[in-house]
């Protein structure tokens, strides 16, 4: 039995949106290297879309496709829609992921959550007079 | 497939399984029946345990058959655990870095006993020092268990000093001794050992099927009660076919030692050579004080886990201590022993390699982690940080 389902196989050799956004509206950084995963999330935000997400992964097969399958879920919705995305369904997306990895797929939630908060942090910082 | 992960299982030799077809066939009957059918597959038992002696110069009744390394060492270290119990002894000296069955055993004498356990240290090298050994005994120290060989990092220990220091104390010495058996050399007439377990499988033999060399006059209490077989040792119906395939096995470990231990080495040390290549990357345990088949590195910024599935994906079986390969938080107790930093110990491989392994498929795993490596890095926020300067590299 394999370890991971062929979708989880398939994001983890072919992550999506992988990379970094220079002018990104917002970036969020979660996890540690305590633990053994990292993801840093950079969002391009316009009109309360996302416009572009890219990401970088420091982890093992599962927080890299989690992180990619993450940015494919959000890439496109508005924010509103972005804040909602749960690590369940980001699992769900991979067709599942196994028990002690799901914490990996929990990341790649605050990761996503993080960026937003710091996009919002600095979009209501700019609009103060 | 190219298979560089024999610490953790090796492929069984021909000619073992030739002994293990051939007894399961034709000698099924059991040791402890009368009749001569019976009679015949003791004496493949005794033989096979004659030859497992020979091996080690020691005597057929100093080796006990064994369910493998983790039985041997839970029975071991049970039964020295019970008789320094009765004794008031109820303390035991062991390493850091040990094998979990070594761990795991200690840690339930700790909390169902309350024995006290102290582990020495194993410093950055990989080695146990013996005079840390010597400091750690006490008067009511009942056992020493130190491994020959660690399954990770490879590195051998001085188990000849610590065993002579055990003896001029009039303590028990335990060596787990599974992955050195079979590929180093290993005496037991000059080796102050009263102890020694270990296990099949790593020496091409079949899995769970080992021994433990128990020296005469030495004590040692069953794990598992029931029949008399093994001497009252060890009950249950002895594994014949697997006990002969072990000594096949074992026999022609023995027999090409030198010469594999030594072409082994050569392409240990190509590898070693290959991979200190790559940037940011440091070897684990001495380099030569280590079992011929063992390179373990870390490497700065990626993860070992994917590392392994991206090797895996140019058919390269290796190992790693991350936390997310083998289910915990933590990355390997073996790289945070040897003072290996979580984010470093994340980042770790182990090849573990055997004589059949080519020039050519060493420069393949050589490319091919070089590749795996510099791609992980590139979208690694770790490795991106430590380029810029913003955390400071360790290796
Ligand atoms: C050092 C060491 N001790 C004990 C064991 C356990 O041996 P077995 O798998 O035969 O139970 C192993 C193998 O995993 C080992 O490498
Ligand atoms: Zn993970």
């Amino acid at each position: 039995m394999a370890l991971y389902s062929e979708k989880v196989m398939d994001h983890f050799r072919n992550p999506r949106n992988v990379g970094v956004i220079e002018d990104a509206s917002g970036i969020g950084e979660v996890g540690n290297a305590k633990c053994g995963d990292i993801m840093k999330m950079y969002l391009k935000i316009e009109d309360d879309i996302i416009q572009d997400v890219k990401f970088e992964t420091f982890g093992c097969g599962s927080a890299i496709a989690s992180s990619s399958m993450a940015t494919e879920l959000i890439k496109g919705q508005p924010v509103s829609e972005a804040m909602k995305l749960t690590n369940q369904a980001v699992a769900e997306a991979l067709d599942g992921l196994p028990d002690y990895k799901m914490h990996c797929s929990v990341l790649a939630e605050e990761a996503i959550r993080s960026a937003l908060e710091d996009w919002r942090k600095k979009t209501q910082a700019d609009s103060l007079p | 497939m190219i298979y560089a992960d024999n610490a953790a299982t090796t492929r069984m030799s021909e000619a073992a399984i030739r002994t293990l077809v051939s007894v399961a066939k034709e000698n099924y009957g059991n040791p402890s029946s009368l009749y001569s059918f019976g009679q015949r597959a003791k004496e493949i038992l005794e033989d096979a345990r004659s030859a497992v002696a020979e091996v080690l110069g020691a005597q057929p009744r100093e080796i006990l058959f064994t369910g493998g390394g983790s039985e041997g060492d839970n029975q071991v270290i049970r039964s020295a655990a019970e008789l320094g119990r009765r004794k008031g002894k109820k303390h035991i000296v062991s390493s850091a870095f040990e094998h979990h069955a070594v761990l795991h055993a200690l840690e339930r004498l700790k909390k169902e006993q309350g024995f006290e356990v102290t582990l020495v240290d194993v410093h950055e090298d990989g080695l146990v020092r013996p005079e840390e050994v010597a400091a750690a005994i006490r008067e009511d120290t009942c056992l020493v268990t130190i491994m020959t060989a660690n399954n990770e990092i490879g590195t051998i220990q001085p188990i000849r000093e610590i065993g002579e220091i055990c003896r001029s104390r009039g303590v028990l010495f335990h060596t787990d001794a599974v992955q050195a058996v079979g590929h180093l050399p290993l005496h037991t007439p000059d080796l102050p050992v009263d102890f020694l377990t270990a296990s099949a499988h790593k020496f091409h033999g079949p899995k769970g099927v080992g021994f433990v060399f128990v020296r005469k006059g030495v004590q040692i209490l069953p794990l598992i009660d029931g029949g008399a077989q093994e001497r009252n040792k060890r009950a249950g119906t002895e594994n014949v076919a697997g006990i002969a395939a072990m000594a096949t096995a074992l026999r022609e470990a023995a027999d090409h030692l030198e010469e594999r231990g030594a072409q082994t080495a050569k392409m240990r040390d190509k590898l070693i050579r290959g991979l200190r290549e790559i940037p940011h990357g440091a070897l684990n345990g001495d380099e030569t004080r280590r079992l011929p088949g063992n390179v373990n590195f870390c490497f700065e910024g990626i993860e070992g886990e994917s590392l392994l599935l991206l090797l895996d994906d140019r058919g390269i079986a290796a190992s790693s201590g991350s936390a997310c390969t083998s289910g915990s938080l933590d990355p390997s107790h073996v790289l945070l022993a040897i003072g290996r930093v979580h984010d470093v110990a994340h980042g770790s491989l182990r090849l573990s390699i055997d004589e059949t392994l080519t020039d050519d498929e060493a420069d393949t795993i050589i490319q091919s982690v070089k590749e795996v490596v510099a791609y992980l890095r590139g979208f690694s926020p770790v490795w991106r940080d430590l380029e810029s300067g913003k955390i400071p590299h360790i290796l």
